[in-house]
């Protein structure tokens, strides 16, 4: 499974270097398409029985007590992240044979996908903290090569530059937390640190705590929440089906599949637990405010994402963790098909981006706007699709464990029913307003909209939350013996009945809201944003990018530059320049050092051996 | 058999520099090349001839009185500690002698000039005898500085100067600490010797004779110093950036990857068995300078318009982090300053032998000439790539397993300190990617860079061979581990049960 992408990635990359994309693409669609069906058998094998992980490992870090070890471990959670992984993966794969048609050079590309598959593999299969966190940066890395894959402009280049440290600074977290993982368990592997937290209480429950939160530190690197989202809006400077991919579908669900992966720990962890839901939450309605008034079409799916994205973490804050994990399949497939519906109308109108200059698409794209619409449904949380049942079972942990993180989610939920609907008749609806002559894509791309779209409406059934207790939950059944179901406790401020029937009854509105206001979109001059008051603020993202070079990017240049220009050279240089100047005026020996080494040399080395003999008589040693 | 292999590592590289003397001047880059390959030959049975299940006890031990009135031997041998660094050595060598083939300024004492410089590095990482240790250590400044002062850029006189200057001082203080162990031994048991192992068995006075110091913490700071010059330490570190910005390519590589180590190996094999309690009790101190250097040195790179500053100073932030892992005293802190040291050494190396290979086409070392690179010359832009990442420590390659341990060990001995050790590892990365940046990203902004060839076989089959280390140390560290398992394992017990036995002087 894992193999086969990374011998595409070297043949593509270093063997062949073919310039023809369709060569290139499709021994790289190849090779995923191999893994999914390897994903597949491995499948069929952990979800036979008690669900028997398979397990391998060789050594690589050993000395004294400490060993780690390359331990890959497939369960079921694993299973359930591969799927999505080769799965979404070669659909992507294959609509970028289509999509980068037109590039020369693609094989860097198709290179850096297949090497981005393997990697993440790596990370969702890893046994222990260590061998995760080689997935971990890796995928980071090839995330930063594709978002800078045309990296002739700078402000690409700088883009996939600000990903990757951003995702250092949770890296720095991540380390943080395995270490203290390490002084609290003697072990990074995930099965004995579970297994270890489940056979006694002892643990030092503050240092649990501490090892948590700079854990999910790491986790708000990867997966975008504030406060270190900022990376993932610019990202979309990426090909298109990069972003559907990594920042969409994989990568960025990986910090989600880190708490899931230690939930014996987070379970335990009540205060790391508060704030992960709040800042899960905080992130949420952020980023839902900031995708309402957006133009360009890929950063309101971006804000969008990063919104879906807090909702599972709002969930795993309330330790809903099948729930979490089930949104993250459902977004899978809703979010690649809804970038993949993007990049198709890019494609089609040569590069335009805003949508303002669109409309009307709906008639010359007929498949993408078919296709786009299931998306939107899906995740504006609409039943029967997908994304209803699964944004229900979050909204239902959060009733659970706090009533006004269920008025907050219920915001969310509202808002991006209103903002995709917003986004697809902006796009497809009305009349269109700008120059390029749109024609549908090639069947390479349409197909996996198609599929994704499939997906998209019938995922929803495989996890039915238990409001509908006729129908049983597969997904939450499947993952039992890796995640224990999530336990319902406490009385609820609102039946959760009642609670199903507003967000839906919400969400209902605000999409026929969104449709009826913008639908009707005309010129490029039409009011694209509902929320006029806020509208700068939105627009400009709360200033936050600004914020954050105030406070930490221009300290940090003047620092850096202070210490360039005035530290190194004038106090340390000049100090140390001035001590070895005034030792020669003392001395008299400036002649002694221009006129020849080999003097000055044997004089010191007398005046060497002559103050040792005094020291060692001052010391009464002889 | 491990015994003339020690020797021949010593000597050959000497033979051959008279050679290449003697010889016409067409053949003297062939013959340095034929030499210092024939030494990366022996290093392969050194490795397999090393036993890795020996701790304490030096290998292939030569032992030949030299100056028999003081006990002074020409003595050799390899343990846990050098062998690494022995095989370092060897390796970088050659790629240090093909970074120079284009040099046209006296070709015949330029190769020479490194065929000794590695004879004497070799030799001081494989010295028993204090006296012919320090005998080395002088000795190699010689070659070095020739390097600098001759071949180097504009300002190479001031660079080679001030290089030797620092390195020299440091020298001074280490004398008077050797020779205070060698009149101490004498006095207390009678006999001379310059033996290392005997000489640890001395027993220096406790009682504070300056500034509240001891004889002991003395004579620590005598080598310690000579060795953070070495190192360097910030705030000692003012000769690197000079030195290596005027040195040519060649002598930069061996300067990064060789000579700095001394600074380390240096710690490891005297200050600290010489000095175990001062060093117990001045490691806090230490570990917060060195804290200080991989800051401010990420800070300094990372606003360098010259690309081997930028190096240069990454060097002063990387090499914190291996100081850094000796003072947590612990055994991963440990493994990770010895496996960092080698990683430092691969990957800076390979730096400067890129940064060289454009210097080559365009005498140029500064971002402003440069940019878009990747467009033009692919297989350059794809090692650049992949070294930088070995450098920020990426998983999978070589920088992060000694990362993570030195990080894993600093954790240990103080979380604080750690925590302050991982921005390290996010300012590593901010630099990092600021080199690739402005070299290979962004439109190309000079026409003359179209003109650039990309890497021919002289270059590519190194950083093959680099790279292929990288991955090797990165997924499977244990070839290196295990070598030195037992010397690592038995580090920390060793200077302390020493003293224990040896209790209070008379």
């Amino acid at each position: 499974m894992m193999v086969a992408p990374l011998l595409g990635s070297i043949a593509n990359g270093l063997v062949l270097r073919s310039s023809e994309a369709k060569r290139a693409g499709t021994l790289a669609t190849v090779a995923v398409f191999v893994s999914f069906f390897c994903a597949l058998i491995l499948f069929s094998q952990v979800a036979s029985g008690a669900g028997e992980p398979i397990e391998m490992s060789w050594p690589w870090i050993q000395i004294g007590n400490l060993n780690i070890e390359w331990g890959f471990r497939f369960d079921r959670l694993t299973s359930v992240m591969s799927l999505v992984i080769t799965g979404v993966g070669s659909l992507i794969h294959l609509y970028s044979i289509g999509y980068m048609s037109h590039e020369k050079g693609s094989y860097r590309y198709f290179a850096y996908l297949n090497l981005f598959v393997f990697l993440m593999l790596v990370l969702v299969s890893a046994g222990n903290l260590a061998a995760l966190f080689v997935g971990w940066e890796g995928v980071g890395l090839c995330s930063y090569l594709l978002i800078g894959y045309w990296f002739e402009d700078p402000e690409k280049a700088k883009a996939g530059m600000k990903a990757f440290l951003v995702n250092r600074i949770g890296d720095a977290g991540f380390l943080m937390g395995m270490f203290f993982c390490y002084q609290l368990f003697g072990t990074l592997d995930f099965q004995k640190i579970n297994a270890a937290i489940d056979a006694q209480s002892g643990f030092n429950i503050q240092l649990m705590n501490i090892a948590a939160f700079f854990l999910f530190v790491g986790a708000t690197g990867k997966s975008a929440q504030v406060p270190l989202y900022v990376w993932l809006p610019d990202a979309m400077a990426g090909p298109t089906p990069v972003s559907a991919l990594i920042h969409a579908a994989t990568m960025v669900t990986s910090g989600i599949y880190l708490i899931a992966r230690l939930e014996p720990l987070f379970v335990m962890t009540t205060d790391t637990n508060t704030v992960i839901a709040f800042t899960g939450l905080g992130t949420a309605l952020l980023a839902a405010f900031i995708a309402t008034s957006q133009r360009d079409i890929k950063k309101v799916l971006a804000y969008s994402t990063v919104s879906q994205l807090g909702l599972m973490v709002l969930a795993l804050g309330c330790r809903a963790y099948v729930a979490a994990l089930f949104h993250l399949v459902t977004h899978a497939f809703f979010k690649a098909l809804l970038f993949l519906g993007s990049g198709s109308v890019i494609h089609a109108l040569e590069g335009e981006q805003d949508i303002s200059k669109m409309g009307g698409l709906r008639k010359s794209l007929p498949v993408t706007s078919l296709t786009f619409l299931a998306g939107t449904v899906a995740i504006a949380g609409i039943p029967p699709l997908a994304g209803f049942f699964s944004k229900d079972t979050i909204l239902h942990a959060a009733l659970v464990a706090d009533f006004r993180l269920w008025i907050g989610g219920a915001v969310v939920a509202t808002l991006t029913a209103f903002y995709m609907f917003r986004l697809y008749s902006l796009t497809f609806l009305g009349t269109y307003r700008g120059k390029a002559h749109p024609h549908e894509s090639p069947w390479v791309m349409t197909l996996p909209l198609v599929i994704l779209a499939v997906a998209s409406v019938f995922a929803g059934f495989l996890g039915v939350p238990h409001e509908f207790h006729w129908i049983p939950n597969f997904f939450e059944e499947y993952l039992k013996p890796v995640i224990p179901p999530y336990e319902f406790e406490g009385t609820l401020a609102i039946s959760s009945h009642q609670a199903m029937l507003i967000t839906t009854g919400l969400a209902f509105l605000s999409s026929a809201l969104a449709l009826v206001i913008f639908s009707r979109a005309k010129s490029t001059e039409t009011k694209i944003s509902l929320f006029r008051p806020f509208q700068m603020v939105f627009e400009n993202r709360f200033w936050v990018d600004e914020l954050y070079g105030a406070l930490f990017v221009r300290p940090f240049q003047a620092i850096s530059k202070f210490f360039a220009a005035i530290v190194d050279p004038k106090v340390i240089d000049g100090g140390i320049l001035l001590m070895s100047r005034a030792a020669k005026r003392l001395g008299g020996v400036v002649v002694l050092v221009q006129t020849g080494n080999v003097q000055w040399y044997l004089f010191l080395m007398m005046i060497g051996v002559v103050g040792g003999l005094f020291l060692l008589l001052r010391g009464r040693v002889i | 058999m491990m015994s003339a292999i020690l020797v021949s590592l010593c000597v050959l590289p000497i033979i051959g520099a008279s050679l290449i003397f003697l010889g016409p001047e067409k053949l003297a880059r062939k013959t340095a090349l034929a030499v210092s390959l024939l030494c990366l030959a022996l290093s392969i049975p050194l490795y397999f001839g090393f036993d890795g299940t020996q701790s304490q006890i030096f290998q292939g031990v030569v032992s030949i009185p030299w100056v028999p009135a003081l006990g002074i031997k020409f003595a050799l041998g390899i343990d846990g500690l050098s062998f690494p660094l022995v095989l370092l050595t060897q390796l970088m060598l050659p790629i240090a002698i093909l970074a120079s083939w284009h040099e046209e300024r006296n070709p015949k004492a330029f190769m020479a000039c490194f065929l000794v410089l590695s004879s004497f590095m070799t030799g001081t990482f494989l010295a028993t005898d204090l006296f012919l240790f320090y005998v080395f250590w002088e000795a190699m400044l010689i070659p070095m500085i020739l390097l600098i002062g001759v071949w180097g850029s504009q300002e190479r006189i001031y660079a080679a100067l001030k290089f030797f200057l620092f390195t020299f001082a440091g020298s001074l203080l280490m004398l008077l600490a050797v020779v205070t162990l060698f009149v101490s031994y004498k006095t207390q048991t009678g006999v001379m010797t310059a033996d290392i192992s005997e000489l640890t068995k001395v027993v220096l006075s406790k009682e504070p004779i300056l500034f509240g110091l001891n004889i002991q913490d003395l004579v620590f700071w005598g080598f310690t110093l000579a060795f953070l010059v070495k190192v360097p330490l910030f705030p000692l570190h003012t000769w690197l950036p000079d030195a290596h910005v005027q040195a040519p390519t060649g002598g930069s590589i061996l300067l990064a990857a060789v000579l700095l180590k001394m600074g380390t190996y240096g710690l490891l094999r005297f200050s600290i068995p010489f000095g175990s309690e001062s060093f117990s009790r001045f490691a806090p101190l230490i570990a917060v300078l060195s804290l200080v250097g991989i800051l401010y040195g990420a800070f300094v790179a990372f606003q360098q318009q010259d690309m081997k500053k930028l190096v240069a100073y990454s060097s002063v932030s990387h090499l914190g982090l291996v100081v850094l892992g000796i003072c947590t005293q612990n055994l991963e802190g440990l493994t990770g300053s010895v496996i960092q040291n080698i990683n430092h050494g691969l990957s800076t190396g390979a730096l400067f032998f890129m940064v060289g290979f454009l210097y080559d086409q365009r005498h140029s070392r500064l971002f402003s000439d440069y940019g878009g690179l990747a467009a033009l010359i692919p297989w350059y832009s794809f090692f650049l790539v992949l070294v930088a990442c070995s450098s920020m420590a990426v998983p999978g390659l070589n920088g992060f397993v000694g990362e993570m341990l030195i990080l894993l060990g600093t954790f240990e001995a103080n979380p604080w300190w750690a925590g302050i050790g991982v921005l390290g590892v996010v300012f590593g990365a901010l630099y990092t990617l600021t080199l690739l940046k402005k070299t290979l990203f962004g439109p190309v902004t000079a026409n003359e860079n179209r003109s650039l060839k990309d890497l021919s076989w002289r270059e590519t089959v190194p950083l093959i061979i680099l790279a292929l280390f990288m991955l090797w140390i990165g997924l499977a560290p244990g070839f290196l581990i295990n070598k030195m398992k037992p010397t690592l394992e038995n580090y920390w017990k060793k200077p302390q049960s020493a003293y224990a036995m040896s209790g209070n002087p008379k």
